[in-house]
């Protein structure tokens, strides 16, 4: 197990790359909304070209203009709201003030580990889903949230839910749960965008029918709605397979961080365990948070194969896989403190 | 030519210095900071006993023996005030007598199943593990960060700068095998583990 020497530079290289992949996931953003617009315009721009002098030319940017700056607006947006918006959709409840001697023991476990990783501890949320799952989300490590849900809570013993908090500190810590925030707000943005685009469309369609407007511009709108369809169907597309290929490796090093905290992977491994074999469905975790969870709540079975398609599309790396990679960690444990139980099978 | 390849090598090896320098001194802070943790984590505990001791003296009544050991380490470990360079083992010592008495209250908890049930005994057995949680992720942290700073300050090429930081190799937080091995670890009730 790797601990100290060898943990730390690997950790800032983590952090680094993680605050460079945000800023570059902002800036395709923006680009992209900017290549909407001034594509559009070129568009606008071509197909007025051989207008006659008294007709409109399309020689002014604005559409370009607008749109860059509408998406910037949201992507600042999405980044400074994200944890809010990701904790709102899944309907969490912040623990301030622990009531039931559950949530006592909750509170009590986040502070441990908090203390066991060295960062401050991040507020607590409960989610009212009967499928166990946890996630975490922020900016950085002094302002973060995490947030476990009911169904976890019932079915942990306390070392398990000591390895999930770790595993998701370790998200917070390595500063994973800024690229996946923002993702998720900006996921979300295009959808609620692409919907609302939709709506926007339809009505426009019938209205201009209406007025029975000249066909001189049909074929160029035809064109711009074409692009601009399909630009927002690929978007979500993309941002989501972006989404899932951005995960899957960090759960492996979560996975590793929870260990290193705890000092008890094996009890993380069980915890996996319980979470496949519940068969509670997940009722608050939808799409849009997924990719944030310790385990896929969507149960696709996409991330039970460790075969190329899973390893394309699926969010999360198989859970077998996890499991088989802490036990090994906890079996190297014991072997070095010679604590191995005498019945305990070779790997 | 040459001049300039001897500015070039001079500026790398003066970059590489500062960046050595700084390195050791963030390791240095960060293991102070550390072990600062610890000192918060034993100072709630020590506040924290009195309460916790009171909220069960009654639902313990036959077994005021093991309070009072409790309640004697706990003001022990307040009274130590050292310095020097015995200071961590001495503080140690009295903590790890604590540990050992608190240890010895949870068996007791434990083989008392109807005491469990009473809603205090319940909520003090959840703060008392708890409590020592914090103790030993702190001093766990506290380890793996002197442990980093030690072996970097060591290392060469690091440890040229070694001495311009005034960096010397951190304590480690030792944990007393006596005061582990005075802790009975059979739990003889045959009931099932909650």
């Amino acid at each position: 197990m790797s601990t100290g020497a060898d943990a730390a530079p690997t950790l800032f290289q983590q952090q680094d790359a993680n605050r460079r992949r945000t800023t570059l996931l902002v800036v395709g953003f923006v680009l992209f909304f900017a290549w909407l617009g001034f594509g559009g315009d070129y568009i606008y721009y071509l197909a007025t070209l051989h207008n006659l002098p008294y007709q409109t030319h399309h020689t002014f940017p604005w559409l370009g203009i607008v749109l860059t700056v509408v998406g910037a607006g949201i992507a600042w947006y999405g980044y400074n709201t994200g944890p809010e918006k990701v904790l709102w959709s899944t309907g969490a409840r912040e623990i301030t003030d622990p009531a039931t001697d559950q949530e006592k023991q909750l509170v009590n476990v986040v502070e441990e580990m908090s203390i066991a990783a060295g960062i401050p501890r991040p507020r607590i949320w409960i989610v009212d889903d009967p499928a166990p799952n946890a996630f975490a989300t922020g900016i950085d490590p002094q302002h973060a949230h995490l947030a476990v849900t009911q169904g976890l809570l019932d079915l942990m013993s306390r070392d398990e839910l000591q390895g999930v908090v770790a595993h998701e500190l370790g998200h917070i810590k390595n500063f994973d749960v800024r690229l996946m925030t923002t993702l998720a707000a900006l996921v979300g943005v295009i959808l609620l965008v692409r919907d609302g685009t939709g709506r926007f469309f339809w009505s426009g369609r019938s209205g201009s029918r209406s007025r029975g407007k000249g066909s001189d511009l049909g074929a160029l709108v035809v064109v711009l709605l074409v692009i601009w369809i399909l630009s927002w169907i690929v978007a979500p597309i993309v941002t989501q397979m972006l989404a899932m290929a951005v995960s899957r490796k960090r759960e492996y090093l979560a996975d590793a961080m929870s260990a290193q905290f705890t000092r008890n992977p094996t009890a993380l491994a069980s915890a996996l365990e319980k979470i496949e074999n519940s068969e509670a469905p997940a009722t608050h975790l939808k799409a849009g948070a997924a990719h944030l969870c310790i385990c896929d709540p969507l149960d696709r079975k996409l991330n039970d194969h460790p075969g190329a398609l899973g390893d394309v599309m699926a969010s999360h790396p198989p859970i077998e896989m996890r499991i088989i990679r802490l036990k090994g960690m906890g079996y190297a444990q014991a072997k070095q403190q010679g604590t191995l139980p005498p019945d305990s099978p070779t790997v | 030519m040459g001049a300039w390849i001897l500015l070039i090598l001079l500026v790398v090896a003066v970059f590489w210095a500062i960046g050595a320098y700084n390195g050791l001194i963030s390791l240095k802070n960060q293991t102070v900071n550390a072990f600062k943790q610890i000192d918060v984590q034993l100072k709630r505990r020590h506040d924290l006993i009195p309460n916790l001791v009171n909220a069960v003296k009654g639902a313990m009544d036959f077994e005021k023996s093991t309070l009072e050991a409790v309640v004697q380490a706990r003001n022990q470990a307040v009274q130590v005030n050292a310095a020097g360079p015995d200071a961590m083992k001495q503080i140690s010592q009295a903590e790890n007598a604590l540990s050992g008495a608190l240890s010895k209250l949870m068996v007791v908890v434990e083989r008392y199943p109807d005491l469990k049930a009473t809603g205090n005994v319940g909520q003090l057995q959840e703060e008392l593990t708890s409590t020592e949680n914090r103790i030993s992720f702190a001093r766990q942290l506290y380890n793996d960060t002197a442990t980093q700073y030690n072996t970097k300050q060591q290392q060469f090429p690091a440890s040229l700068m070694a001495g311009l930081a005034h960096a010397a190799p951190a304590q480690l937080w030792e944990i007393d095998d006596q005061a582990d091995k005075a802790v009975p670890q059979v739990d003889l009730s045959m009931k099932p583990k909650a």
